[in-house]
């Protein structure tokens, strides 16, 4: 494949009729237990398309109130975090949220095309 | 630093070990705020660290009579006892739409000591709108052993306090509280003073402990926020009842027997 093959995603972006120019969207929820049909308790999101910019508390709303509630809504996951068991004599210590779920969602950054 | 003083009760202590912070709506009056305004702009001299309280700021300048108001002294006294040292204290600027939102963070570094704390009063010398973008804290956050940035991951949380407040409003946090200044979106520019303190005495009853066993101190500690996780708010709870059994000196305090059936090992046996 030549160079000339693979327009520049600022090319792609003037052209609407070129190749798709895929960006990422992640969400990342926080939830109530290790499920992930829990509830959501926390959230955070990062914009790839930078269309949005996204930062610390931007809002008091959860965008779903579940992680099921993400996938039924086009989210693909594709990271929770490992079940650890607490190290011996820090039963009690409280740190980091728990339960973390990483979602993808890719989207066509050309001119005029999807969100 | 001994004038008049508004001592807490001991429900609104409970509150502070349960939640980490303390807000007192415009304790500050009107003709203080706009000299506040101006004292800030200006900036304030910065002070050695560990400078006792009363040698930190001159008498009759500004921030001694911030601190001298008798809600704000009584709180102070309350939590930190007499003579704290003056940790540091810093002007925070937020110009009109500029800025970003810090992270979510704790400051100084990782902070476990479990029978003492740090407080940090913030002072609002104007009214701050949600737009303006206050001071972001999480009620609750402060037990948790995270270093210093390391929760800039996080956004948002359900139940967080976005600041919105009356000027001449006094908060005093728990210095491990989660905390960060919001993004400025309005077109003013805002003010916030900051000053930590370190105890010298036990934090032990320096309050007006005359109403400790109003069963709402009980209600107090046993609160949950919307953004514990199940399992780990019961954790919250527990090492909240030692703090408390800590500040009170009250070693058979408990919520619901959540430590005592820990700590539940018998000695006796059966013949």
């Amino acid at each position: 494949m030549t160079p000339e093959a693979t327009p520049p995603a600022s090319a792609a972006a003037r052209d609407a009729s070129a190749a798709p120019v895929p960006r990422q969207q992640v969400l990342v929820l926080y939830l109530a237990g290790s499920a992930l049909d829990s509830p959501v308790v926390g959230w955070s999101r990062y914009d790839g398309t930078g269309r949005t910019s996204p930062t610390t508390g931007d809002g008091d709303e959860p965008p779903y109130e579940s992680g099921v509630a993400a996938l039924r809504d086009g989210w693909r996951l594709f990271q929770a975090a490992q079940l650890i068991p607490p190290y011996p004599g820090h039963e009690y210590d409280v740190s980091f949220l728990k339960h973390e779920f990483f979602f993808e969602r890719i989207v066509d950054v050309r001119e005029g095309t999807g969100a | 630093m001994e004038n008049s003083q508004e001592l807490l009760n001991s429900v609104r202590m409970a509150r502070f070990v349960a939640r980490g912070s303390l807000q007192l709506d415009a304790v500050v009056p009107a003709e203080m705020n706009a000299e506040g305004l101006a004292v800030l702009a200006a900036g304030v001299p910065p002070v050695p660290y560990g400078t006792p309280l009363s040698e930190a700021y001159a008498k009759g300048s500004f921030v001694r009579r911030l601190l001298e108001l008798p809600q704000v002294a009584g709180a102070l006294r309350s939590l930190v006892g007499p003579e704290p040292w003056v940790d540091h204290h810093f002007v925070h600027i937020r110009e009109p739409h500029g800025g970003e939102a810090q992270g979510l963070h704790g400051d100084a570094i990782i902070d476990v000591r479990p029978d003492a704390f740090d407080v940090q009063l913030m002072y609002y010398p104007q009214a701050v709108t949600l737009e303006m973008g206050g001071t972001l804290s999480v009620p609750g956050s402060h037990l948790r052993r995270t270093n210093e940035s390391d929760t800039g991951r996080y956004q948002n949380l359900r139940g967080q306090d976005r600041l919105v407040c009356p000027a001449g409003t006094v908060v005093l946090l728990h210095h491990g509280i989660w905390h960060g200044g919001r993004r400025n979106d309005s077109d003013v520019r805002r003010y916030m003073f900051k000053i930590r303190f370190n105890p010298r005495v036990r934090q032990r009853r320096l309050w007006d402990t005359s109403d400790l066993h109003d069963p709402r101190v009980t209600a107090e500690l046993d609160v949950m926020f919307p953004w514990y996780e199940g399992a780990t708010g019961r954790l919250e709870r527990y090492n909240r009842i030692l703090l408390w059994r800590e500040l009170t000196g009250d070693g058979d305090f408990d919520v619901d027997r959540w430590v005592t059936r820990v700590s539940n090992r018998p000695k006796e046996t059966v013949e």
